[in-house]
C-alpha cells in the first residue's frame, strides 16, 4: 500500500487520496493565447522512470492539493515533498519512520 | 483408525476430541489437532488424487502449504469449495471431502488413458496442433481440452458465507512463528514493541511441533508464555501474510475455524486484514526440495520433512521400511528417530562422504547409510513398494524394497514475501538456495529464509531481528536477550550430485501438480524456451495453485544442467502475492451485494419511499425515477409527471446537484476565469447560466452560480460532474492561482434541493411564504434570494431546467423534508405532485437543455450550441486549447433536435444518423443522444449530434438501429421544441 | 539471405517426434548481431515480432532484427488478461479493431502456431437505460460497419449468463448488454513465440538481452541505435516498447503524450468450466473469463498514478474481487491464485500512437492504453507497412502522435484528457 505523508492529517492510505498527474510542468499564465504552450502543458509529458513530482489531493481527508517526489520505480517518496501553503510541516521525519503526528 | 498406522500416544492432537468427517460419502474419524492430511493417513488413505494431465496416482507429498497433489473439494451445496489443500485444513467436525479430477473414481480412473498418450501431450504440445482441418478448428478441440483441464469443480450457488476486512496497524510484524519467529516476537515485544506475530498453522512452533527434544518443548512452552503475558503481542494464527506491498503494508487472511464461522451470527468465514507495520520481520522459514528421478510421483513418495511431521506431530508410522534419499546432513536426525519408532530405515546419500558423527548417529540406531548412491526410479502401481539406485562400486543398480520413500535434496528458503517487493532472489551456493537479495529499509529477516538452518543460531538471528526491528519501530531501551536452548546440531551441508538427473524412461516430475517432467524441460530446452520465465511459460512449470514451491528451484537447476550453465546465470523467478491463494469472497470482504459501493441518497430519501417513489441508480446515487402516484410503471408515469409540470406545479427533489459555497474578495475574479461566460459583473441577487471548460477545450459541465452578497456566490453543477468540479475548484485555488483571495467549500451533503415548477409554481410559492415577495418584479427570472422557513435559512433561485416557471429552493439537509412536506401543503389546492428522475430528464430534453449524455468530454461549446456564451474579451480555462482547428471545424457532429417524421417505430437513443439518400454504411453523421416521447408535441422527439448541426435544419434524415433492423425517418429541427422564446420563463 | 527451412508444426509432427524421439528445433535462432539491418525493432514483445514478421511476409524486407532487453514476451503480451474484440465506434478505431480481429482469426495457420483464438463471445453489460443507448450506438456502428453486434435485453442477459447476479440484493441491476460473438481470448504467450518463430523463420534476427542505450543521430535522421551488445546500424528504425515509450523516446530527445501506468491482471485457481463467455460489467471497469487451463482471469482500472512497478496496490485486488462477486455470487468461495502487474502507456485520448516521429527514419508504435495485445496482429501489419512505405497504412493514419496539436484525439469512452483516468 503506497502511503502518502500528508502536512495536515500524517501519514495516510493513497486511497484517501486522488491523483492529480504531473506537477513539475509549469502552467501556463491565465491569459497565454499561444497554442503550443498550452498544448506542450495538457499532452506531453517526461514520464520518468525515477522521481516523479506529481499532484495528489487527499480527498478523503483535509482536501489539499499536494505536491509528492515519488519515485516511480520503487514508490519510495522523497523527503522533499513539500506542500508550498505548509512547507516547514514536511521537514518532519514522519516520511522516514512512518510515524504518526 | 488404523492402527498401524497411529501410535496410541504423541502427537500434538488432542485425543480426547474424536472428530467425524467423510471422504466421498465414506465416514471417517480424526482428531481434534489433526489436518485432513494427517486424518486420512491415519485412516489409511494414501491415494488421494489423480494428476492434472496424465491422471497418475498421487499421494501426499509434503505436510504444508506447499503440498501440489492433495487437493480436495470441500463441502456441498453452496459451501462446496473445490480445490482446497489437505495439508492446511484443520480437521472439524462434519467435514465433507472429495477427490478430485477422475471419473468415475480416484481408485479408477479412466482419464488414466492419458498416460498412454503422453509422449503427445509434451510440454507445449497444443501449440503445435489442434489448428486444422480449417480456420477456427481450435472451437471444435477446445470444449474438450477445457474440460479435461481444470482442477476441482466449482458450483454456481450464491455464497451463504460471510466475510470481513479489518485495518490494523502495529510497530513490529513478525510472519512465521517458528523458533526465529517466536524468538524475534518475544525479543522485540519484551522491548515493548506492539508486535503482531502471524502464523498460517494452526499451532506455534513451526518445525518445533515436529522435534521431541525436551529442550526445545520447554523452550517453545515458555516462549509462547510469556508472549500469553505480553498485553501488547497479538498473535495471528491461521493466518497467512498474503503480499507484502509498499509502505512496510501486509495483507493477511485470517481463516476461521469452520464451526466458528456461523454467518446467522454474524461471524465471518474469512478476514482479509490490512495490516501497517513500522517494521517486519521474515521468519517464514524454508520448504523441502524433492529429488527428480522416476516415478518420483508415486504414493508413498514424500518429503522427509513432511514424514517427519507426520510422524512426530501427528504420530503417525507411515512405513516401515523406508528408504531416505537425500544430498545433505538435514534428514540424519530425524531419520533416527524414525528408526526409533520401530521402521526398518535406511538412508540413501547421493554424497561421497559424509560427516563421521552423523553415520555413527544413524548406525547407533540401526539405520543402514549407503553413500554416493543416487536414486534412478521408484516402483510400485499404486504405491511405492521398491526403488532402484545407482551405488558407487556397483556395476548395476540396486534395487531396494521399501514403502516409504522419504526425499531430502535441499532447502527452498520461503522467499515469497520479501520478492513481492520487488527485490529479487539471489542464489547462494554456500545453501545451494535462493535467498533475499537484501532486506528493504524497516525490513528484517531470520532463520532459514536466508538459508540459516542451525537451531541455536536460528533463535539468536530471531532475537537480533526482533531487536532491531523494535529499534526501527521506535522502542530503543535494551532489555535481556531472550535464552537460547542447549541443543547440539550439526552444521547444515550438502553437495549436488556430479549428475544433474539420473537417465530414466520412466517419468521424473520436476513439478507435480502441473505434470511436468524433465522430458518436457529437454524439449523446452530443444527448442530455446531456456530463460526461467520461457520454461514456465512454454512448460506450465510451477503455474498450478501451489505456485511451484516444491518445483521452482528444481526446474532452474535442471535448465542450467541443460544448459551447462551456473544456477545464478540460469535465472530466478519473480514470486507473485498471494503467498497461497485466497478467497475471493474474503478479498471482498463486506463490500457485497447491495454493499458493493456505497448509496448516495438524498435527504429526502426516506420520504420518496414512503411515497411511492421508485428508485433507479445514477451513478452513486439512488433518485426516484418516478412516483406510484403518476403510474405503475415508468412508461406511464413519467407522461402523467411531464404533464404536471406543464399544466400546474410538480416539485422535485435535485438534492444531488452539486453545491458550492464560494467566498472571498476575488471569488468575482475567479469565477470570471473558471466559466468561459462573464461573471464579473453578475449583480447582488441574480444568478446565471455558466459553463466551464476541461483545459483542453471541451465542455467540462454547467451550471447555475448566483451572487448574495459581495464577496459570496452559490454554485451549482451537475450531479455527475459535481465531485470533479469540486476537486477542480480547489486546484485551482491551491495550486494555480494561490493569490486569489477566495474559498471554495463544498455544501452537496450540508444542502438539500428542491425544484418546483409548473405555472402555478408562483402559486405555490407565495402560498408557502406569505410574507415573501415572490412577484415576477421582485423575483425575476434568474433572480435569487435568500429567505427563511421559520428559523431556517433558504436560498431561493428562480432557474429552470424543464422551460416552466420554476424555483429552486435549498435549505440545510436536516430541514429538507420538512420543506418539501410544507410546500406538499401549500400546492396542494393547486395538484401539487412530486416528479421523478425520468420526467426530470425529458422535460430538459423537450427545452433542449445539455446533460450527461451530451456532456462527455468530447464536446465543444459549438458542439452543444453553447458557442454564443463564450466570452471574447477575457481568458478563461481551456480557451487557448478549444481554438485547435479540429474543435473548431464546421463538420463537427453539433446539437440538432429531432422529430420523428414517420410512423411505426419509435426513435431511439443510440441510433445512428445519414443524409437521407445515403447508403447506410459507416460510421454515420451523427447519433441520437437523448430521446423522449413528448407530451406538449405527441411525439417522439430526440436530441442528436449531427455533422454540421443546424444548418441541416428542415432537412429528414435516416436514424439507423440496425440491431433492431430499424430504420425510421426524422426531421433536424431546433433543439428546443418547446417556448422557443421563453415566454413561460418571463410569466 | 537466410531463409530457414521451416519444420511444420501438425499432429503428425508430434507423432513422428515422439516415436523417433527426435529433438524439436529452436523456435526461433538464437541470432547475434550483425553490423547493418534494413530495419531495427526495437523490443520483443507482440508489436514489435509481429511487426517484424509482416515486414517479412507482406514486404520481402527481411534484413530485420528485433532487439529485446529481456526474453521476447517479457512485457505486456505476456501478462494481460488476453482479450481480444472490435467493438469499437469511433470512426478509424472500428476498422482498425475489425481488421485485427480479421487477422486473429486466421493468425493460427498464418504462423503455422496455434494461438488458440477462442472466439467465445464478448458481453458489456449495460445497468440502465442510459448505458444500453450508450452501447446500442456502439452497436449499431459495428453492424454498420460490418461487425457482428447484439443488443440483448435483461431477459436475454439472464438466458446467456444465468449466473450473474439477478437478485434484489444487486447494487447496480444488470439492465441489458451488447454481445459480439467473434471476440474472445487468444493464449498470450504463443502470440509472441508464433510470430517470433515464422519471423525468425523468414529470416528476421531475433536478439534477446540486448538492450538499446542510445540512438545514432546524423543531421536530423536516426541512423541505428547503440546497445548492450555493440553498434548496430539501419536503414529505419522503429520503437515498439509498451511500458517504456517515454523512456526511449527521451534517448531521441522526443517528448510523448504518455504516461505509464500499472495495470493488474488476476487469475483464480483452476476450475473445470465456470464461465463461458468474457463478461464486461458496466458499473466499473472490470471484466472476466476463464482460461483453457481453468484459471478465471480478470482485471480492472490502471493503479491510477504513474508507476513502472510491475507490482500493484493490494487495494486494487479487492476493487476487483468486489466486482466480481458484484457480478457472479457464485464466485465468492474461489480463490485468487495470483495478481501481477504490466506497464501500460496511457495517453490523453485512451488511444495509441503509430507512425513516423519528428526525426527522420525513426517510426513510433506505442501508447496502447488497454488495447495493446488486442491490436497486436493489426498494429504489426500496419506499421510493417508504415516502416516499409515511409508513410502510414491508411488504417492508421488518425493515430499520429501530433494530433493533438489539431484535435482532441479519439476518446472512444468519453474518460476525458487524463492518461491516468482513461
Amino acid at each position: 500500500m503506497l502511503r502518502i505523508p500528508c502536512p495536515h492529517c500524517g501519514l495516510r492510505d493513497y486511497t484517501e487520496f486522488q491523483y492529480g498527474g504531473d506537477a513539475s510542468k509549469i502552467r501556463p499564465v491565465h491569459t497565454e493565447e499561444c497554442l503550443a504552450p498550452w498544448h506542450d502543458h495538457v499532452f506531453l509529458f517526461d514520464n520518468p522512470k525515477g522521481v516523479h513530482r506529481e499532484y495528489w489531493q487527499h480527498r478523503l481527508g483535509c482536501r489539499q492539493w499536494l505536491i509528492i517526489d515519488r519515485h516511480t520505480a520503487t514508490n519510495v517518496i522523497e523527503p522533499t515533498t513539500r506542500d508550498p501553503t505548509n512547507s516547514d510541516l514536511m521537514n518532519s521525519d514522519l516520511m522516514n519512520t512512518g510515524r504518526q503526528p | 483408525m488404523n492402527a498401524h498406522t497411529r501410535r496410541p500416544q504423541g502427537g500434538h492432537m488432542d485425543r480426547s476430541q474424536v472428530l467425524h468427517f467423510s471422504l466421498e460419502g465414506k465416514p471417517l474419524v480424526g482428531f481434534k489437532g489433526d489436518t485432513l492430511a494427517s486424518a486420512l493417513l491415519a485412516n489409511g488413505i494414501r491415494l488421494i488424487g489423480r494428476s492434472f494431465k496424465y491422471h497418475r496416482p498421487r499421494g501426499f507429498l509434503a505436510a504444508g502449504v506447499e503440498e501440489p497433489n492433495g487437493l480436495f473439494t470441500l463441502g456441498s451445496g453452496g459451501r462446496t469449495t473445490p480445490n482446497v489443500v489437505g495439508t492446511t485444513v484443520a480437521l472439524y467436525d462434519g467435514l465433507i471431502a472429495h477427490r478430485q479430477n477422475a471419473w468415475p473414481s480416484v481408485e479408477w480412473d479412466w482419464m488414466a488413458i492419458n498416460s498412454l498418450l503422453a509422449p503427445l501431450l509434451s510440454a507445449g504440445f497444443y501449440y503445435k496442433t489442434f489448428m486444422g482441418p480449417c480456420k477456427g478448428s481450435w472451437m471444435f478441440y477446445e470444449p474438450f481440452i477445457r474440460r479435461a483441464a481444470g482442477l476441482g469443480r466449482a458450483r454456481h450457488i450464491k455464497d451463504p458465507d460471510r466475510y470481513d476486512t479489518r485495518h490494523a496497524h502495529t510497530d513490529v510484524a513478525v510472519i512465521g512463528a517458528g523458533p526465529a519467529g517466536l524468538a524475534a516476537a518475544l525479543q522485540a515485544g519484551r522491548r515493548g514493541a506492539r508486535v503482531t506475530l502471524i502464523e498460517q498453522d494452526s499451532l506455534l512452533g513451526g518445525c518445533l511441533l515436529s522435534e521431541s527434544s525436551p529442550a526445545l518443548t520447554e523452550w517453545r512452552q515458555q516462549v509462547m508464555a510469556e508472549l500469553a503475558s505480553l498485553p501488547r503481542v497479538k498473535i495471528l494464527t491461521h493466518t497467512t501474510a498474503l503480499g507484502l506491498y509498499d509502505g512496510h503494508t501486509l495483507a493477511l487472511v485470517e481463516r476461521r475455524d469452520a464451526s466458528a464461522a456461523d454467518p446467522t451470527r454474524g461471524q465471518a468465514r474469512e478476514v482479509v486484514i490490512t495490516l501497517r507495520t513500522r517494521a517486519l520481520i521474515l521468519a517464514t522459514g524454508a520448504i523441502e526440495r524433492p529429488l527428480v528421478f522416476g516415478n518420483n510421483d508415486l504414493p508413498g513418495v514424500m518429503l522427509h520433512s513432511a514424514v517427519h511431521t507426520y510422524s512426530e506431530r501427528f504420530a503417525l508410522n507411515l512405513g516401515s521400511r523406508i528408504l531416505c534419499a537425500t544430498n545433505n546432513n538435514s534428514v540424519y536426525a530425524s531419520a533416527c528417530a524414525l528408526a526409533q519408532h520401530g521402521a526398518e530405515v535406511i538412508i540413501a546419500d547421493s554424497r561421497p562422504h559424509i560427516d563421521q558423527a552423523l553415520m555413527e548417529s544413524a548406525r547407533a540406531v540401526q539405520i543402514r547409510v549407503l553413500t554416493d548412491a543416487q536414486l534412478i526410479s521408484a516402483q510400485g502401481r499404486r504405491h511405492v513398494r521398491a526403488a532402484t539406485l545407482a551405488v558407487a562400486g556397483q556395476s548395476r543398480p540396486t534395487t531396494l524394497p521399501c514403502d516409504l520413500l522419504t526425499l531430502s535434496g535441499g532447502w527452498n528458503p520461503t522467499v515469497h514475501l520479501s520478492s513481492h517487493t520487488g527485490i529479487a532472489p539471489v542464489y547462494r551456493a554456500a545453501v545451494d538456495a535462493f535467498v533475499p537479495g537484501r532486506y528493504a529499509s524497516g525490513h528484517y529477516g531470520a532463520g532459514a529464509i536466508h538459508g540459516c538452518y542451525a537451531l541455536p543460531e536460528v533463535i539468536r538471528e530471531g532475537a537480533t531481528a526482533g531487536q532491531d526491528a523494535a529499534m526501527q519501530a521506535g522502542y530503543p531501551q535494551p532489555v535481556d536477550v531472550i535464552a537460547i536452548p542447549a541443543v547440539s546440531t550439526v552444521p547444515y551441508a550438502f553437495e549436488l550430485p556430479r549428475t544433474a538427473y539420473p537417465r530414466t524412461r520412466q517419468k521424473a516430475f520436476v513439478d507435480f501438480q502441473t505434470d511436468v517432467t524433465t522430458q518436457d524441460l529437454t524439449i523446452a530446452h530443444e527448442e530455446g524456451f531456456v530463460s526461467v520465465e520461457h520454461l514456465k511459460r512454454y512448460t506450465t512449470l510451477g503455474m498450478g495453485t501451489d505456485q511451484g514451491k516444491t518445483s521452482n528451484v528444481n526446474g532452474i537447476q535442471h535448465m542450467a544442467a541443460l544448459r551447462d550453465v551456473p544456477i545464478p546465470s540460469a535465472g530466478t523467478t519473480t514470486f507473485r502475492p498471494p503467498y497461497t491463494p485466497v478467497s475471493i469472497g474474503a478479498l471482498a470482504g463486506r463490500r457485497v451485494g447491495q454493499h458493493f459501493r456505497p448509496i448516495r441518497r438524498s435527504p429526502l430519501h426516506d420520504w420518496h419511499a414512503t411515497h411511492g417513489g421508485v428508485f433507479t441508480e445514477a451513478g452513486p446515487w439512488l433518485r426516484v425515477w418516478y412516483y406510484q402516484w403518476a403510474g405503475s410503471s415508468v412508461e406511464s408515469a413519467y407522461l402523467e409527471e411531464m404533464r404536471v409540470v406543464r399544466q400546474g406545479v410538480g416539485l422535485s427533489d435535485v438534492s444531488s446537484l452539486g453545491k458550492i459555497d464560494i467566498q472571498g474578495p476575488d471569488a468575482a475574479e475567479f469565477l470570471n476565469r473558471v466559466y468561459v461566460n462573464g461573471f464579473a459583473k453578475l449583480p447582488i441577487g441574480k444568478a446565471r447560466y455558466g459553463v466551464m471548460l476541461n483545459d483542453d477545450g471541451t465542455v467540462l459541465d454547467d451550471g447555475t452560480t448566483a451572487r448574495f452578497s459581495d464577496t459570496q456566490y452559490f454554485m451549482t453543477t451537475t450531479t455527475a460532474q459535481a465531485v470533479e468540479v469540486m476537486s477542480r475548484l480547489e486546484f485551482l485555488t491551491q495550486q494555480v492561482w494561490p493569490e486569489l483571495a477566495v474559498n471554495v467549500t463544498s455544501l452537496s451533503d450540508q444542502w438539500a434541493g428542491l425544484c418546483i415548477a409548473g405555472p402555478k409554481a408562483r402559486a405555490v410559492l407565495q402560498n408557502a411564504f406569505p410574507t415573501l415577495d415572490s412577484s415576477d418584479a421582485a423575483i425575476p427570472y434568474m433572480g435569487a434570494r435568500e429567505a427563511s422557513l421559520g428559523e431556517v435559512p433558504l436560498r431561493l433561485l428562480r432557474l429552470s431546467f424543464s422551460g416552466e416557471l420554476a424555483y429552486e429552493l435549498y435549505v440545510p439537509s436536516e430541514y429538507g423534508q420538512a420543506l418539501w412536506e410544507h410546500l406538499l401543503v401549500a400546492g396542494a389546492h393547486l395538484g401539487i405532485q412530486p416528479y421523478g428522475l425520468e420526467a426530470l430528464a425529458s422535460l430538459r430534453i423537450e427545452k433542449g437543455h445539455v446533460a450527461g449524455l451530451e456532456l462527455d468530454h468530447r464536446n465543444t461549446l459549438d458542439d452543444l450550441g453553447l458557442g454564443k456564451m463564450a466570452s471574447r474579451d477575457k481568458a478563461y480555462i481551456g480557451r487557448a486549447l478549444s481554438q485547435r482547428p479540429g474543435l473548431k471545424a464546421m463538420d463537427r457532429w453539433s446539437l440538432v433536435g429531432l422529430r420523428l417524421t414517420t410512423t411505426g417505430s419509435p426513435l431511439r437513443g443510440g441510433a445512428v444518423l445519414f443524409a437521407k439518400d445515403e447508403p447506410l454504411t459507416g460510421h454515420g453523421r451523427g447519433y441520437i443522444t437523448s430521446v423522449t416521447w413528448s407530451t406538449e408535441l405527441n411525439q417522439y422527439i430526440a436530441l442528436a449530434l449531427y455533422q454540421g448541426g443546424l444548418r441541416h435544419e428542415g432537412e429528414e434524415i435516416v436514424c439507423a438501429y440496425p440491431l433492431k433492423n430499424e430504420y425510421t425517418r426524422a426531421t433536424i429541427v431546433s433543439p428546443v421544441f418547446i417556448d422557443p422564446s421563453g415566454a413561460r420563463l418571463h410569466v | 539471405m537466410k531463409a530457414m527451412h521451416r519444420s511444420r508444426y501438425s499432429a503428425l509432427s508430434l507423432v513422428r517426434h515422439a516415436l523417433k524421439e527426435m529433438p524439436w528445433r529452436r523456435a526461433w535462432r538464437a541470432a547475434t548481431p550483425q553490423p547493418h539491418y534494413d530495419v531495427i525493432i526495437v523490443g520483443g514483445g507482440g508489436h514489435g515480432l509481429a511487426t517484424a514478421y509482416y515486414l517479412a511476409a507482406n514486404h520481402g524486407i527481411r534484413r530485420v532484427a528485433v532487439l529485446e532487453k529481456s526474453y521476447i514476451g517479457s512485457g505486456n503480451v505476456g501478462r494481460n488478461t488476453t482479450l481480444v474484440r472490435s467493438n469499437y465506434q469511433l470512426p478509424g478505431n472500428t476498422q482498425f479493431f475489425e481488421h485485427s480481429l480479421k487477422l486473429w482469426e486466421s493468425l493460427s495457420h498464418t504462423l503455422n502456431y496455434n494461438v488458440m483464438l477462442s472466439q467465445r463471445g464478448q458481453v458489456v453489460l449495460a445497468h440502465g437505460p442510459a448505458q444500453l443507448d450508450v452501447l446500442a450506438r456502439k452497436g449499431n456502428t459495428m453492424l454498420l460497419n460490418g461487425i457482428d453486434a447484439e443488443l440483448l435485453d435483461r431477459g436475454e442477459v439472464m438466458r446467456l449468463l444465468p449466473y450473474l447476479d439477478y437478485s434484489s440484493e444487486c447494487r447496480f441491476p444488470i439492465y441489458g448488454g451488447l454481445l459480439q460473438r467473434r471476440a474472445g481470448t487468444v493464449r498470450h504467450d504463443a502470440v509472441a513465440w508464433g510470430y517470433a518463430r515464422a519471423a525468425s523463420d523468414l529470416g528476421v534476427d531475433i536478439i534477446e538481452h540486448c538492450e538499446v542505450t542510445g540512438f545514432i543521430e546524423n543531421q536530423g535522421r536516426i541512423t541505428g541505435v547503440d546497445t548492450t551488445q555493440g553498434r548496430i546500424h539501419a536503414g529505419r528504425t522503429a520503437i515498439a516498447v509498451a511500458g517504456h515509450s517515454s523512456h526511449l523516446a527521451a534517448m531521441a530527445g522526443l517528448r510523448l503524450p504518455i504516461e505509464s501506468h500499472l495495470l493488474q491482471a488476476f487469475v483464480t485457481e483452476a476450475i473445470k468450466p465456470f464461465v463461458d463467455h468474457v463478461i464486461s460489467f458496466g458499473a466499473e471497469l472490470f471484466y472476466i473469463s476463464q482460461s483453457d487451463k481453468g484459471g478465471l482471469v480478470f482485471g480492472g482500472h490502471i493503479d491510477g498514478f504513474n508507476s513502472y512497478t510491475q507490482r500493484g496496490q493490494f487495494p486494487k485486488a479487492q476493487d476487483v474481487a468486489e466486482c466480481a462477486v458484484a457480478l457472479i455470487p457464485s464466485i465468492s468461495r474461489l480463490r485468487l491464485l495470483r495478481h501481477w502487474g504490466g506497464i501500460q502507456d496511457m495517453t490523453p485520448d485512451g488511444s495509441p500512437f503509430i507512425g513516423r516521429t519528428p526525426l527522420r527514419d525513426l517510426y513510433f508504435n506505442g501508447g496502447w492504453c488497454y488495447q495493446g495485445f488486442k491490436a497486436t496482429p493489426a498494429s504489426g501489419w500496419c506499421f510493417a507497412h508504415t516502416l516499409a512505405h515511409e508513410e502510414e497504412h491508411p488504417l492508421i493514419r488518425h493515430l499520429a502522435l501530433d494530433r493533438f496539436e489539431r484535435h482532441n484525439g479519439f476518446d472512444e469512452y468519453g474518460l476525458g484528457l487524463w492518461p491516468y483516468r482513461q
